[in-house]
């Protein structure tokens, strides 16, 4: 397995804080300006899809991975492999359903609500939806439409952090017109 | 009265305040970041808008930096004169926020109240590019917000703003 050489950036790493905080002003900003605690849900989610379209780049550039045969070697990678990487957790998947196209990710510790709480006028705020949409944007780029959502959340009391992954289809490629 | 003030003990305030126990890879903040940049873009009409707009999160995340910075740096005690605070910015405060101390801290030569932070590569610059309309802007704003935060809640009220300096 040769990694390509002379790329510049190996993953370099961070201290979480400043980017725990910068997150946390990026929602505080959003709940100023939106009214209500579900188009800042909405909006948060958009942001992570745009975001998710990025990243899959780099992280397919940075780990050599190769192509995904299924829906649990995905669930993997994104568990062992890309939170790892970006987040410095490794959540575990669990509660695969019978058919094998829904997971959940639980995540015993989330860099991105360390030192945060909710308060009780924002109760329906969806505070990490970021990460929802970033798996979503990511994964689409590899031709996987996905819904994710969040089942619990340690800011609302759980004592874990869930995400429900669920497989919905593959996107075909659509040629642009023209070419057959 | 807000609940958060009836509400009681809450646990997080209970807990040590340690180290942040994982590290972030520059690259998930680089993207948060420039998501951040690109949605204040769009609700702001000019650069002098969008700068003050990032230096108002980085106000945010300033008052929210000093506490723990003075707590884990300084056993909780306040600088008190104006070279320290500038010296607590430079090192401690930069080393906990971007992994290393700033480059330079300066003295400007006409005015003995202003001074210069000086950095090569600024951490948040790292992966913006900066079209030439708009080559006026520097995202080190909400670097600049951020230090002015900390320099207003440990009671030295200043005006910080991000430049480019050139050598």
């Amino acid at each position: 397995m040769s990694r390509q050489a002379g790329r510049g950036t190996e993953s370099k790493k961070m201290n979480s804080e400043l980017f725990t905080l910068t997150y946390g002003a990026l929602v505080t900003q959003l709940c100023k300006d939106y009214e209500n605690d579900e188009d800042v849900n909405k909006q948060l989610d958009k942001m992570g899809y745009n975001i998710g379209v990025r990243l899959i780049e780099d992280f397919l550039a940075r780990s050599n991975v190769g192509r995904c045969h299924d829906f649990r070697e995905t669930a993997d990678v994104i568990s062992k492999i890309a939170f790892k990487m970006y987040l410095g957790i490794t959540p575990s998947v669990t509660n695969w359903s019978p058919g094998g196209d829904e997971f959940s990710l639980i995540l015993e510790n989330n860099p991105l609500v360390d030192f945060v709480e909710l308060p009780d006028n924002h109760s329906s705020l969806i505070y990490s939806n970021l990460l929802c949409g970033v798996l979503r944007g990511a994964l689409e780029m590899v031709q996987m439409a996905v819904d994710v959502k969040f089942v619990q959340d340690t800011l609302k009391g759980d004592s874990v952090t869930e995400i429900r992954m669920k497989f919905i289809r593959r996107i075909e490629d659509n040629l642009p017109a023209g070419e057959e | 009265m807000e609940s958060r003030f009836t509400r009681g003990k809450s646990p997080l305030l209970e807990r040590a305040l340690g180290r942040p126990r994982c590290e972030v890879s520059l690259s998930a903040f680089a993207l948060l970041f420039s998501e951040l940049v690109q949605y204040c873009q769009n609700r702001v009409y000019s650069v002098a808008e969008l700068q003050a707009k990032l230096a108002q999160l980085g106000q945010q995340v300033g008052w929210k930096v000093l506490d723990p910075l003075a707590a884990r740096e300084r056993s909780g005690r306040r600088e008190t004169k104006v070279l320290s605070a500038l010296l607590l910015v430079k090192g401690p405060l930069w080393r906990a926020l971007f992994g290393r101390e700033a480059d330079k801290l300066e003295q400007a030569n006409d005015d003995a109240r202003t001074f210069y932070v000086i950095e090569k590569e600024p951490l948040v610059n790292a992966f913006i590019s900066v079209p030439r309309e708009n080559s006026s802007l520097n995202c080190a704003a909400f670097t600049a917000g951020l230090v002015e935060a900390v320099l207003g809640a440990s009671g030295f009220p200043a005006k910080v703003s991000a430049h480019w300096h050139k050598g």
